[in-house]
């Protein structure tokens, strides 16, 4: 039953170490009374985000990420961020265009999909800026969900037999029970992670509509969370309905009220994502001038969010994108 | 004769190859596009998941993002990428639709890097994203692809996506689940399947207009050509006109 071939591991580096000790320390300290987190995102970023900090972002790349706390980190300049790439698209784009991270674990990467490639981040990726080890979808989603189960790894079936697999961080390993191959994906535990939702009261219990992707299991696997969400609302609205809470507070240190924030990318329900927008984005970063000139007027010449949304068309565009959002237009 | 381009072929054949009541996860682009050909044509029950967590929608336009608005339309699930992992890995997924920057004989794919040094890379790629779990855990790889010499390559520059690895018994010896792999790859000049022994990649139908000697000259190994081999079906007009008229009225896909 015990099968013959040599067990292997990847040659990829693992960016951080499961450890569920140090997770259960940091459950045990995060702060258990209901007390308000609300903040600014300029507050946040400048509180819980440093150079060095392994990010992971909420969302799915164009569709409800937190693109106001995005903006801040390139404003705010970090360095040397850590990225987890769990399907990073136009979120890992704005983070390229100020080259904040050096390394990154990816499952998918410069792509925006349907949209094309961005040269900016995939420039990133030729020239050695960014030290990477190689995932998958699945496996980075069982990485989070590891930790957020508080163990060090969790066994999974795929991966295996590709380079994928030699370029990872994981192991293959014998079933206890079968004897058969498996893969152990190692725990995967933020330093920070970045999620925009529908709703959240100002103590961190958030509501999510449409799709969740890993947000749960990536708000239970960071050491600290930042919400941005659309609206804030009563913790009594939480508790009349506690089946639709998502994200528990405890496992948030920051909430920000950022109406439209995950403008230009879609939020489920609200607004569809600015597609005019995103193509703009991808076209000037053909010529390095042009972007250069872009980012000036886009980011850094934007004091915050809202100066960014009101020169790509404001409430107006907002409105054009609900009715795109629900089809009627 | 219906009038077609090799687009719309590719995506009637792949809709056909979809049996009412399958599961399917599907990306954007072409892949969707065949899912939503099959469940307005051959398959009403056509369950159609997206990675990133939508689960049977009724898809009124084509999405953008495999995570968009529009992958949970009137869906009957909103759940979250463990979740179609999840359901693949136990199982209840039979086909997935790939596509990739390389293809081999024996129908691993490589969606990574183009060059061989990993950390500098001459094109970086995508990577994975959801490729390797879907084609590791679904019963049924399918890969639509134009077919050239640059695709269809002796050696992948880095295998991104399991097929049947090295072919024989390769793929069930790395670990991943049994009765899995790659089934069918469908290009604009044939549809190729799977030797049973050897596992490597060989003609099953040539498309209208299309003779072996495309066939050979547009691959960088040798495709095998069985004695026996069928020609492909063109579009029926009633495929044609939903393609264009329901199903990609803007032409995003076809147009191409």
């Amino acid at each position: 039953m015990t099968t013959q071939f040599p067990l292997k591991t990847g040659k990829g580096r693992l960016f951080i170490q499961p450890d569920a000790e140090a997770g259960r320390e940091i459950s045990r300290r995060k702060d258990k009374r209901l007390v308000s987190k609300l903040t600014t995102v300029k507050d946040a970023v400048n509180r819980y985000i440093h150079d060095g900090d392994y990010l992971a972002l909420g969302g799915f790349g164009s569709n409800r990420i937190s693109t106001s706390l995005l903006h801040e980190i390139v404003r705010q300049k970090r360095k040397d961020l850590g990225l987890a790439g769990h399907t990073v698209t136009h979120d890992c784009q704005i983070l390229a265009a100020g080259r904040c991270f050096n390394r990154c674990d990816i499952a998918y990467v410069v792509g925006l999909e349907a949209r094309g490639l961005s040269r900016n981040a995939r420039s990133m990726f030729e020239d050695g800026s960014v030290e990477v080890t190689e995932w998958t979808n699945a496996s980075l989603a069982w990485r989070f969900k590891a930790a957020a189960m508080g163990l060090p790894f969790l066994p999974a079936r795929v991966m295996m037999g590709t380079d994928t697999f030699e370029y990872s961080g994981s192991k293959e390993i014998l079933c206890p029970f079968t004897g058969k191959k498996l893969l152990a994906l190692p725990a995967l535990s933020p330093d920070v992670a970045l999620i925009h939702v529908h709703r959240a009261d100002i103590h961190g219990n958030c509501q999510i509509d449409g799709i969740i992707m890993a947000d749960d299991d990536i708000a239970k696997a960071s050491k600290r969370v930042i919400i941005t969400t659309e609206k804030i609302i009563p913790v009594e609205d939480i508790r009349r309905e506690p089946n639709r809470t998502v994200i528990p507070y405890w496992c948030v240190d920051a909430v920000i009220e950022m109406p439209f924030g995950s403008y230009p990318a879609n939020m489920p329900g609200e607004y569809f994502s600015d597609e005019d927008h995103l193509k703009e984005w991808l076209a000037a970063e053909k010529d390095p001038e042009t972007f250069k000139a872009f980012l000036e007027k886009n980011i850094f010449g934007c004091s915050d969010f809202y100066e960014y949304l009101q020169i790509n068309g404001g409430i107006e565009k907002i409105k054009l994108l609900r009715e795109k959002e629900f089809l009627s237009n | 004769m219906a009038d077609f381009n090799s687009m719309e072929l590719m995506i009637c054949i792949a809709a056909r190859s979809l049996e009412d009541g399958a599961v399917v996860v599907v990306g954007t682009g072409a892949p969707c596009a065949a899912a939503m050909l099959a469940q307005k044509t051959n398959a009403p029950n056509l369950v159609i998941m997206f990675e990133a967590g939508g689960i049977a929608p009724l898809l009124p336009t084509m999405p953008i993002s495999v995570g968009d608005s529009r992958t949970t339309h009137k869906a009957l699930m909103a759940s979250t990428m463990a979740e179609i992992m999840e359901n693949c890995q136990r199982g209840l997924v039979d086909y997935c639709f790939l596509g990739g920057a390389q293809i081999d004989r024996f129908g691993n794919l490589n969606s990574t890097i183009i060059g061989s040094d990993h950390s500098r890379p001459k094109v970086r790629f995508p990577g994975s994203g959801g490729a390797n779990d879907l084609a590791s855990l679904c019963w049924r790889t399918m890969v639509v692809t134009p077919q050239d010499n640059k695709r269809f390559v002796e050696k992948l520059d880095f295998c991104t996506t399991p097929g049947f690895l090295n072919g024989g018994s390769s793929r069930a010896d790395s670990g991943l689940p049994e009765g899995t792999g790659p089934y069918r790859v469908i290009t604009d000049i044939g549809v190729y399947g799977f030797a049973p022994d050897t596992k490597e990649m060989q003609l099953l139908s040539l498309h209208p207009g299309r003779n072996t000697d495309d066939v050979c000259n547009n691959s960088g190994f040798e495709i095998l050509i069985p004695e026996k081999y069928e020609y492909t079906l063109e579009p029926t007009e009633e495929e044609l006109r939903v393609l264009r008229d329901v199903v990609d009225p803007l032409r995003y896909i076809i147009g191409r």
